[in-house]
């Protein structure tokens, strides 16, 4: 645990943390809501945005992008509204239309423009690449407190700090009106609460959170972000505070436990390259959701008889 | 152009023409086996199915290498695909069965979790075999150009297989997806056939990895059947239109990107399904949007015109501008508001319907008939011309209404 620690693995654990809480925290209120998969659409959409941003910009920085990649999610949201009411299709459906079309036109335009030269490819967009993400400058502990090297962070671990904070403070800020909203819509719009505009809001937060965190960890792995850390809190309570502490919990486990396997368990095994950390922290979280869905003490559906549920 | 004609006759060589006929089967197949997944409201099912299947190429390679063949064996690929798609397809049963989370979260769950482990275990292939893994990550997005012959004939197998039973069950699956607890109470066995569905879904999954990938085949499954949806209301005959739709977005796909160099097979195909989506969406007969906004106009318009008339014939200026083009478009009033004597005829008929209607009111108990006032249905459409009489008879005589 020492200088290379901090070189290697400190920052990359960092940004699978921020990560996995900045999209487990709405992922929480998007699986009470029955909206789970609209993480999904989002984060498939994010590869067209982040393309068209490129060919807009020319230039492969942060800020283009992550604009790109969250206007791409606000038009998948849009979208979907519209084939959901015009041609009044069932939400799913209305999904799985839209995103991949939106996927399919994006891996086209790639195709199309030449950017082979430029660190933008199609698998890196889906795979994420964490393990790349380390802090060169660094040679012990003591680097933390030393300006110099703390500039040379790699520019990922303050945008998904700052974007986790956002997503955080956002919870708070509407915490009132997020839990009534998600568990009584109607009696939500009765005390006046704009709960549609809330719900939007919501996914557009939800969009953000992906698009910050699907530079470290790829598109797809995302999904299990949103999802399995929530999921496996649902099975451990029925009290909403605590939930999003679980998933909070859950999330950090999966990056922590996820980033450490990858870089170092085939070494226990004998192996001598690490495996995709992306992929680890996905898999680690849905061994937590299966730990859950087999073990955690509220697992079973209200009126679910023991011998059926047994 | 030259060179989209030519792909299009399947005259732009060997390769070319064996990727459009292909991609043609294999959109038949994925549009009709897809048709029942959506109508059970599970679309999102075949995503599930679809990111599932990477696991099981990357464990078959591994397999296939550990016991000395070759990793690239298509069969074998497509093989391990299956196990682990359908292992997905059992978690997200069980998981939405036996715990209190719903659908779409069991689905995302597999969905991200299997991906995940796909990806772990391609980071494994790629070290343990430096060179010799090349192809798998092709399962991602699809590659067509190393389709081989052999690789026509699963997709033409398989999906004529798919079709079939999909044909075969036509009846027990409409029935599940229309109404699952009657189709339990008739003693059909609804989770076999949901498996079965999606089990369907799995088997086109699987032989259109190779061709499109593991992203864009989801769009096969899922755009041809809403589109087909749009142009019937009979289930049976979604199959077949979803099929012929998906069919023609891989043919016609398939042609397109042979015409021209870097339009990659599979999200063109994708596109034209998109595209077809997007036209029948607009322009399709009874469920399009371009039908239901002139529906609209034209109840918008007897609305307006009833209303004018009623103006007319209760002597009260007209004032609102769409109901006085209307009137004066039909020559019912002058331009100034004063009505013609058509308008004034038309209007005493109006006016003379709406007295026999609250005749027939009193005297009707049956809310069947007396329930169709809707202000614009004729009355002559509901009551008989006997009762229409009797209506008259209990009005009196006809009274001059609109002015001199």
């Amino acid at each position: 645990m020492g200088a290379e620690f901090v070189q290697f693995s400190l920052t990359p654990i960092l940004i699978g943390v921020f990560s996995a809480i900045a999209c487990a925290l709405p992922g929480n209120f998007l699986i009470l809501r029955r909206q789970a998969l609209i993480g999904d659409a989002i984060s498939h959409v994010v590869l067209p945005g982040i393309v068209v941003a490129f060919l807009v910009t020319g230039v492969v920085a942060a800020i283009p992008m992550l604009l790109g990649a969250a206007g791409a999610a606000i038009v998948a949201v849009i979208l979907i509204e519209a084939v959901k009411r015009l041609g009044n299709i069932e939400p799913g459906a209305a999904m799985g239309v839209v995103f991949t079309a939106m996927f399919a036109a994006g891996v086209l335009i790639l195709e199309q423009t030449d950017t082979s030269k430029v660190h933008l490819d199609v698998e890196h967009a889906l795979m994420g690449n964490l393990e790349s993400l380390i802090w060169f400058r660094a040679e012990g502990w003591h680097s933390l407190l030393d300006p110099a090297a703390l500039a040379t962070l790699p520019d990922e671990l303050p945008r998904i700090a700052v974007v986790c904070a956002i997503v955080v403070a956002l919870t708070l800020i509407f915490w009132r009106w997020l839990k009534i909203a998600t568990f009584d819509e109607g009696f939500a719009q009765a005390l006046g609460i704009p709960a549609t505009a809330l719900g939007f809001g919501l996914v557009v937060t939800a969009a953000v959170a992906a698009v910050a965190a699907f530079d470290a960890v790829g598109s797809i792995i995302v999904i299990a972000m949103f999802i399995c850390p929530p999921a496996a809190a649902r099975l451990m309570t029925n009290r909403l505070e605590h939930q999003i502490w679980w998933s909070a919990v859950f999330a950090t486990l999966s990056a922590v436990l996820g980033y450490v396997f990858a870089g170092y368990g085939p070494l226990w095994f004998g192996a001598q390259n690490a495996v995709s950390a992306a992929g680890m922290i996905a898999s680690v979280s849905g061994v937590i959701l299966g730990l859950a869905c087999l073990f955690a003490p509220h697992r079973n559906r209200v009126g679910v008889g023991k011998e059926e549920a047994a | 152009m030259n060179a989209f004609f030519e792909a299009l006759i399947l005259q732009a060589g060997y390769n070319a023409a064996l990727v459009a006929v292909g991609a043609a089967l294999l959109g038949f197949a994925a549009g009709s086996s897809g048709t029942f997944l959506f109508l059970r409201k599970r679309a999102l099912v075949s995503d599930a199915v679809a990111h599932a299947t990477l696991p099981g190429v990357a464990l078959a390679f591994m397999l296939m290498v550990a016991l000395g063949g070759d990793g690239r064996n298509l069969i074998g690929l497509l093989a391990g695909s299956a196990i682990t798609a359908w292992i997905g397809l059992l978690l997200i049963e069980w998981i939405s069965r036996r715990t209190r989370l719903a659908e779409d979260a069991a689905i995302g769950a597999v969905l991200g979790v299997f991906f995940g482990v796909g990806i772990v275990l391609l980071t494994i292939v790629q070290s343990m075999s430096a060179g010799r893994q090349a192809g798998l990550e092709s399962f991602l997005l699809g590659s067509t150009a190393g389709m081989l012959f052999q690789d026509a004939v699963v997709i033409a197998v398989g999906g004529s297989l798919a079709v079939f039973a999909t044909w075969l069950m036509r009846r027990p699956m409409t029935l599940v997806a229309f109404d699952s607890e009657y189709a339990a109470a008739m003693g059909y066995n609804v989770r076999r056939i949901d498996l079965l569905m999606m089990g369907l879904v799995l088997a086109v999954t699987v032989i259109g990895l190779k061709l499109v990938g593991l992203i864009l085949i989801v769009a096969m499954l899922i755009i041809p059947a809403v589109t087909a949806r749009f142009w019937t209301d009979r289930s049976g005959r979604v199959i077949w239109i979803a099929g012929t739709i998906g069919g023609l977005s891989g043919y016609l796909g398939a042609v397109l990107s042979a015409s021209a160099p870097a339009l990659p097979t599979g999200p063109i195909i994708v596109l034209v399904a998109a595209a077809l989506f997007v036209l029948s969406l607009l322009l399709a007969p009874r469920r399009g949007v371009l039908a239901a906004v002139l529906r609209h106009r034209r109840f918008q318009r007897r609305v307006h015109r009833r209303q004018g008339l009623l103006a007319l014939a209760a002597r009260h200026a007209i004032r609102e501008t769409y109901t006085l083009r209307l009137l004066t478009k039909e020559g019912l009033v002058r331009p100034d508001g004063v009505p013609t004597d058509i308008g004034r005829a038309q209007a005493a008929k109006v006016a003379r319907d709406e007295r026999r209607w609250d005749v027939a009111r009193e005297i009707h108990q049956d809310a069947g008939l007396t329930g169709r006032y809707d202000g614009l249905t004729p009355i002559e459409e509901v009551f008989t011309a006997d009762e229409i009489a009797e209506f008259d008879r209990r009005l009196g005589p006809p009274v001059a209404v609109g002015g001199a």
